[in-house]
């Protein structure tokens, strides 16, 4: 008869990492673990696109669009790519959905047992070095087209302010100021952002620049959706301030996006920005 | 030629289960509460980062008594095995049973071969539920038994003397606030006098199902708790009489028992207490 105890490694003292520990128990469970046979594999499965991120005085915004396309069909119009990572981070998801969605998963489950067998949060770097960690793990499979690049944002409760952290594919950390965005439509989003954005911006214009951002993106770029009035589905937003990460309502997301629709009604291309910058009064960018 | 020496077997084990059940007798208690919104963990423990009472899971609490090395690799061991089997399963596949199930599997199998030394710890293992009548509470003992335990239970330290406070006063569906209250005045009580427990030493920690995030476990702050208990005369600190790393000298007065039988109180309440070991957190 076997020994019916939990297995000896379980009880030894020594990492706090769980991916750490699944790569010496169960090693079948680690994404980046699986050999995927030669050739493209990108084409075979869902891509997430677009994921924007701004922080404001006082927090992070993250948003995300709702579509999956594989080649020219939407593969879903209402996926989410934006997720909780912990109480104070969260990580949006562009590239292959499905191995992106389970790398989320795992960073989620590193980061409460780390908490968990530490009895203390990782820092903010901590946490974003840890993803770094699990991007480069997965770069073989990016090289056959399964690539995931995310977007990591949240509070540092030690600096008090909202960081954004992007990455490539090989794992690559890098720190962006104010915003940033990643996925196919990310570019589109970017400029938009940067036309859109200031300093002073409080939490319910963060989140109106985001989907801005986002209503651009869609305009520009097929694999970007936008919002779909008609089943009513609407970006996912994630807001971070000092008192934890909560996911905005549906309904205050529904709401914020009827009004840029409406203003798109009368200015299909959107807001409009100053073509001199006037630094005193910061225009009406809106 | 030399004979060795025959020792029974109902010898053995009960001379095993002697020696485990003074180690835990030695520290302090550890009071579970169930109440109206979940369950509650009190326990005195003047240590801010050496934990009796941690979080395992979503819905999943662990609180220990005995020996803080012992009961530290069993809680990551079960840390480990939750975060295992809600990775590759789902977060609602992990439950407090099969974690109470693989404790004492290795409880009882450390406890029974006769090369190691039993464990002196003995663990709470709580699950919350939708409704109070769906909660559990489970109680491990150093030999690997299991007991379903309802509306309150107590471990470790003189455990009879707060176990009979409790049953006396304890009702069913109270508000945190009268748990708490009930809670700290049950280990306060000794059989002598009652002494109040100085809040920074008091380790309180709920499972409460109303908080609105999927971890359920909370640690109830000294700022928070001092609210709760208001003014209860003043504080007199636990007795520290012996020196904190002397073994024991408490043989003699060691009932016997059988080794089913839930642990009794002895003698040895606040005399020495072990639990809250002279060595640092982990890095």
């Amino acid at each position: 008869m076997s020994d019916p105890r939990l297995p000896a490694a379980f009880l030894q003292p020594g990492t706090s990492s769980f991916s750490d520990f699944l790569a010496e128990q169960a090693p079948d469970l680690l994404p980046a673990r699986r050999t995927v046979p030669q050739g493209h594999a990108g084409d075979l499965a869902p891509h997430g696109t677009t994921i924007v991120a701004a922080t404001y005085p006082g927090g992070v915004v993250m948003a995300g669009d709702r579509r999956a396309t594989m080649g020219n069909i939407i593969a879903q119009r209402d996926i989410e790519k934006v997720f909780p990572a912990d109480e104070f981070s969260a990580v949006g998801i562009a590239g292959s959905a499905g191995i992106a969605v389970e790398m989320v998963r795992l960073f989620q489950t590193e980061l409460e047992h780390y908490e968990k067998i530490e009895g203390t949060t990782l820092s903010m770097d901590g946490k974003a070095n840890r993803l770094a960690a699990l991007i480069r793990s997965n770069l073989g499979m990016a090289m056959q087209g399964l690539a995931v690049v995310p977007l990591f944002a949240g509070f540092d409760l030690t600096g008090g302010r909202g960081r954004i952290f992007s990455y490539d594919v090989t794992g690559g950390r890098y720190e962006e100021t104010a915003f940033h965005s990643v996925g196919s439509g990310s570019l589109f989003a970017r400029g938009a952002l940067k036309k859109l954005y200031r300093e002073d911006l409080d939490q319910t214009d963060c989140v109106t620049a985001v989907i801005q951002a986002l209503y651009d993106a869609a305009d520009d770029d097929s694999a970007t959706g936008g919002p779909d009035l008609t089943r009513r589905i609407f970006p996912v937003v994630q807001v971070i301030t000092a008192d934890g990460g909560r996911r905005l309502p549906d309904a205050e997301v529904a709401a914020i996006a009827d009004r840029v629709i409406a203003g798109r009604m009368a200015q299909p291309d959107g807001p409009t920005a100053p073509l001199t910058s006037s630094p005193i009064t910061g225009g009406d960018a809106r | 030629m030399s004979m060795p020496f025959y020792v029974s077997p109902e010898q053995l084990m009960k001379d095993r289960a002697d020696f485990a059940r003074k180690g835990i007798a030695r520290g302090r208690s550890v009071v579970a509460v169930q109440y109206a919104d979940g369950v509650l963990f009190v326990s005195e423990n003047p240590s801010q980062a050496l934990h009796k009472v941690s979080e395992i899971y979503d819905r999943i609490a662990f609180a220990a008594v005995g020996r803080y090395n012992e009961f530290e690799n069993l809680r990551i061991a079960g840390v480990r095995l939750a975060d295992m089997r809600g990775y590759a399963y789902d977060r609602r596949d992990v439950t407090g049973r099969g974690l109470a199930n693989a404790y004492a599997q290795t409880l009882g199998t450390i406890f029974s071969s006769g090369g190691e030394k039993p464990y002196e710890v003995e663990l709470f293992v709580a699950e919350i539920g939708d409704a109070p009548e769906d909660d559990q509470l489970y109680r491990l003992t150093y030999d690997g038994q299991v007991a379903d335990e309802h509306g309150y239970a107590v471990m470790g330290g003189a455990a009879d003397v707060v176990a009979s406070y409790l049953s006396e006063r304890y009702a069913a569906g109270a508000s945190l606030a009268d748990a708490i209250s009930l809670a700290v005045a049950a280990l306060g009580h000794g059989e002598a006098e009652d002494r109040v427990i100085p809040v920074d030493d008091l380790e309180v920690a709920v499972l409460d199902r109303t908080r609105s995030q999927p971890r359920k476990f909370a640690r109830i702050r000294p700022a928070q708790l001092e609210q709760v208990l208001g003014d209860r005369g003043p504080a007199s600190p636990a007795p520290a009489d012996a020196p904190t790393d002397a073994p024991t000298d408490e043989t003699t007065d060691t009932p016997p028992a059988d080794p089913g039988a839930p642990v009794d109180g002895l003698s040895g309440h606040g005399r020495n207490p072990e639990d809250e070991p002279p060595i640092a957190p982990p890095a």
